[in-house]
């Protein structure tokens, strides 16, 4: 089975500032990873092609420092990588991003099933699962927990709102995994070395084939147009005294409020 | 792949739509928030608002109480294969109406199902889509939609827009928007046909799983008790029952805990998990880090107890108790179980 995943390095987000005079991100010092729920696709590849054996290829978008979450990828056992990075992919929104991992894709190789994660936490969209998806009229099931493949079907459990819902979709279709359904293997030594050695493709939008008139800022649909820091909240009251004391305070606050 | 032809220019297009997203037949509550905000937005471009309702044969009997949230027209669109959402379907269905009635603006819920389901039509029909805007409002000038969202983990936020495709395409998490009655002035219902095609029955539904542990619908609740690692075991989540029990809420949870194994990802409140506004939020034994507070900052009152005086809760709680969970919680259980007694 030929398992295509498309990851994404991100920012840990926790630590992204917004500088108050320039209204611009501090990129600066930032640490770089990747997308939690990318990882959690990853080791799902890895885990079918363990089970019903074929080979797993990793791709990303991004500028040349990606290669470094594409090589965790070797380390943690991808057979083969993909970095693609062009100009003229910059700035691109969710419409062009899916356009241009569905046009390398197409690219690069047959391929049974396509795995995300279900959103990236830098712009937590969810939507460039579905959009490769659209792009190559293949069925999507997104919010994946759990995955069987059986020859040409896969059956997919979902974790949804308030209930999982399971879903028969046939190969090839894209999935986008939740991070309960695995924990992420930790490189072994041998992966490591692997990966140190390992020389990293890049694919350009000519190798690609990519319209050049739908990628990148000029392609995409949206702008962003201001960036600012959220408002502070004002710090609340603080009850204090015994427990009983600060309970009893708050219970009086709270039928003063109508609340209970 | 086919390629995509030009923008759709923005002068043809009218109007704003609103996703009227039903579950078993029940229309949700987010599709009444959209349509309350829809309201004022069509105030500033002096336009009308439709609801649009996708559902098996049935579903026309609901169309109703879209009239009375603000829906001038509600556009009925009915068929076996939409009795339940699947992507595809619906897919096909919403772009069908999109192109033949060509709003300007087409909001949805930021539910599993809207998020799946907007993020595919938004390619289909060439248009900007903008995720979990918490923000909506009218530029004065251009007359088009600002959308504002948090990104990197609500550290920051943006401002989008869509200046040259049309809808301008934007999902709203439940209970950003609060949801008004308004007295209904037209009540008129377009039935819409859409053409199902064989290759979108693809994916099928076999199986619905319930979780008990599901006692109260979290986006639903009036009030949420939530738990997090402060309350150092996963049996400890007895005490965080109980006070949700007496108080007639749902239990909800910090990520630390979900990933932690200590209850359901169901109950996770935050960036990755829900967004609530109940009118009382009580937090037990959560820090407050961002991705949590992006989550449960929307409630009326909050109330935060934690160990740590320093904790980042109490920079949002209205109320802050610095103590141990174990201590305080039973404690306010029996307070308002004696007041009710």
């Amino acid at each position: 089975m030929d398992i295509v995943v498309c990851i994404k390095q991100v920012p840990d987000t926790t630590e992204v500032k917004i500088n108050p005079e320039t209204n611009t991100l501090i990129r600066e010092g930032v640490p770089t990873i990747i997308n939690p729920f990318d990882e959690n696709a990853v080791e799902e590849a890895l885990r079918l092609k363990e089970k019903y054996g074929g080979k797993v290829t990793i791709i990303t978008m991004g500028p040349p420092q990606a290669v470094e979450a594409l090589k965790q990828c070797i380390a943690m056992g991808a057979d083969e990588v993909f970095l693609v990075s062009d100009r003229a992919f910059a700035g691109s929104d969710t419409w062009a991003t899916s356009y241009t991992l569905a046009r390398t894709i197409q690219k690069i190789k047959k391929f049974d099933l396509i795995l995300c994660g279900k959103q990236a936490i830098d712009g937590d969209t969810a939507q460039v699962g579905p959009g490769i998806a659209e792009w190559l009229n293949i069925p999507q099931v997104t919010f994946a927990v759990k995955v069987e493949v059986d020859g040409i079907k896969a059956r997919v459990e979902r974790l949804l709102e308030e209930v999982n819902e399971v879903a028969e979709v046939p190969l090839p279709c894209v999935l986008t995994v939740v991070k309960q359904i695995n924990e992420p293997r930790v490189p072994s030594l041998k992966g490591m070395m692997r990966a140190k050695k390992a020389e990293i493709k890049t694919l350009s939008a000519q190798d690609i084939g990519a319209d050049q008139t739908i990628t990148g800022l000029k392609g995409s649909p949206t702008r962003v147009v201001k960036i600012f820091a959220p408002p502070a909240k004002g710090m609340g009251e603080m009850l204090s005294g015994s427990t009983d004391e600060a309970v009893s305070n708050l219970v009086s606050k709270l039928r003063e409020r109508k609340i209970i | 792949m086919d390629l995509r032809k030009e923008p759709n220019e923005a002068p043809n297009w009218k109007g704003i739509f609103v996703f009227a997203e039903q579950r078993e037949g029940q229309i949700q509550n987010v599709a009444y928030e959209l349509l309350s905000e829809a309201k004022k937005l069509a105030a500033d471009l002096s336009c009308g608002v439709a609801a649009v309702l996708c559902g098996g044969e049935e579903i026309e009997k609901q169309a109703g109480s879209l009239f009375d949230y603000g829906a001038d027209q509600v556009y009925l669109v009915a068929h076996p294969e939409l009795k339940s959402y699947r992507t595809a379907p619906y897919t096909r269905a919403l772009t069908e109406l999109v192109n033949k009635y060509k709003p300007e603006i087409f909001l949805i819920g930021a539910t599993t199902i809207g998020r799946d389901l907007a993020a595919r039509l938004a390619i289909r029909v060439n248009c900007g889509l903008t995720a979990d805007c918490t923000g909506l409002a009218i530029d004065p000038d251009k007359k088009i939609l600002r959308q504002t969202r948090p990104a990197f983990g609500g550290n920051i936020m943006a401002t989008i827009i869509s200046p040259n495709h049309r809808p301008q395409m934007a999902t709203v998490r439940p209970k950003v928007f609060r949801k008004s009655k308004v007295t209904s002035r037209k009540s008129e219902v377009i039935k819409f046909n859409p053409v199902i095609k064989e290759e979108d029955l693809m994916v099928n539904i076999l199986q619905i799983v319930k979780d008990e542990s599901v006692k109260v619908n979290l986006q639903e609740a009036e009030i949420i008790v939530s738990g997090g690692r402060g309350i150092g075991d996963p049996k400890n989540y007895k005490i965080i029952e109980e006070l949700a029990q007496v108080l007639n809420g749902a239990v909800g949870a910090s990520r630390a805990t979900v990933d932690a194994g200590w209850i359901s990802a169901h109950h996770q409140v935050g960036q990755t998990g829900k967004t609530v506004a109940p009118k009382l939020y009580i937090a037990c034994g959560i820090a407050g880090k961002i991705q949590h507070l992006v989550g449960m900052q929307g409630s009326d009152t909050i109330v935060a107890i934690n160990r740590d005086p320093d904790a980042p809760i109490f920079k949002v709680a209205t109320y802050g108790i610095v103590g141990d969970c174990l201590e305080v919680v039973p404690a306010l259980t029996r307070k308002i179980r004696e007041l009710r007694a």
